[in-house]
């Protein structure tokens, strides 16, 4: 329970720095209050037991923060001030109302033993999980858990699920940063070249 | 305008003590992915960390004297390869991406078969890659400051 309640203070937290990033008219501020809700991320993947995705995540965002600080402060832009408007404020609000809505009931509702079949299972209990008493099939997680020392050696089951048991998920990522990394090669040295040759 | 490039020498100084610190503990990450929380995607992002705090300190001139532009790019290039590689070699064994050296005792640093490797390949791909990333943007915004100005 008291795990639970810090997770909707930290998911509360976050909810603000999200508006405070999307509402600041200073873009250093923003980049600072996403910095701010990608923390929190982490101090909660921390908190339900995944220390691997809460290391990832907190290096990533230093790199992301301090490259977004560097890139901001240097140039100075102004972020473009939004219109507050009445109707678009509603529509929001009611599109986040909406969507609360569809994830309070695909979790079960109000109660786990009334809840209607073929649902998302309970918060906490992932489809992929093996309770003894669940509702849903065991699914690929128990063969995962006893099969990895034996199979793969390794005692780490999350880094064997990732690099031998789902290798393809991780070559397909690999690829993703690839491609994407190669992506800002080309943009942003052709933007430099020709400025380059432009200034003198 | 330009003599100094960099920040301050207490900077400097800092950077230069813990840079090297840094880039090996995201050795140690990358290398005991598979004995503790870690990997080589975590190591590599904490690589990248300390090629940042180096070009920050002392700007991108003396940064280029020990990883430039090229080098990064290969290493980038050779980790995905280096990947691709050992998932091929999983032919050895009867398909892509199968365990072929022998998975050796837990809880051992040489164990896990192949994962070792790939974790490796990982770190140098992701630390590369998002080196060269920085080091583009930062190039980038060099340059469209001065044209600005």
């Amino acid at each position: 329970m008291g795990v639970e309640l810090m997770i909707v203070i930290l998911i509360v937290f976050m909810l603000v720095a999200a508006v405070i990033a999307l509402e600041a008219g200073d873009l250093l501020s923003s980049v600072i209050a996403v910095g701010a809700a990608g923390f929190a991320l982490s101090v909660i993947d921390l908190l339900v037991g995944a220390p691997d995705l809460a290391i990832t995540q907190v290096v990533v965002e230093v790199i992301m923060l301090v490259l977004l600080i560097r890139v901001v402060l240097k140039r100075r832009d102004r972020a473009a001030a939004l219109s507050s408007d009445l109707l678009r404020t509603g529509l929001c609000l009611l599109a986040c109302g909406v969507l609360l809505a569809v994830v309070f009931l695909a979790f079960g509702g109000l109660g786990g033993e009334t809840a209607p079949e073929g649902t998302m299972p309970p918060f906490g209990e992932p489809v992929l999980a093996n309770a003894q008493d669940a509702a849903v099939q065991p699914g690929a997680s128990k063969q995962y858990l006893e099969q990895t020392v034996d199979e793969t050696g390794a005692v780490n089951a999350v880094t064997a699920v990732l690099l031998d048991f789902r290798a393809y998920d991780t070559l397909g990522e690999a690829t993703v940063i690839f491609v994407s990394v190669l992506g800002a090669y080309a943009l942003l040295r052709q933007i430099g070249r020709r400025k380059e040759g432009q200034a003198p | 305008m330009k003599r100094h490039h960099g920040m301050t020498s207490i900077v400097k100084n800092t950077a230069q003590l813990v840079s090297g610190f840094i880039a090996v503990f995201g050795l140690y990450v990358a290398l005991t992915g598979h004995l503790g929380p870690g990997g080589g995607f975590a190591g590599g992002v904490i690589l990248a960390a300390s090629g940042v705090l180096i070009v920050l300190a002392f700007g991108r001139g003396i940064s280029a004297t020990i990883f430039g532009d090229r080098a990064v790019h290969i290493a980038d290039a050779a980790g995905a390869s280096a990947f691709l590689v050992v998932a091929l070699l999983g032919f050895l064994a009867g398909g892509v991406f199968a365990n072929f050296i022998p998975t050796g005792d837990p809880h051992l640093l040489k164990s896990g078969g192949t994962i070792p490797i790939s974790n490796l390949a990982i770190f140098v791909k992701v630390g590369a890659g998002l080196l060269g990333a920085f080091l583009a943007l930062s190039a980038f915004r060099l340059t469209g400051r001065d044209g600005d100005t």
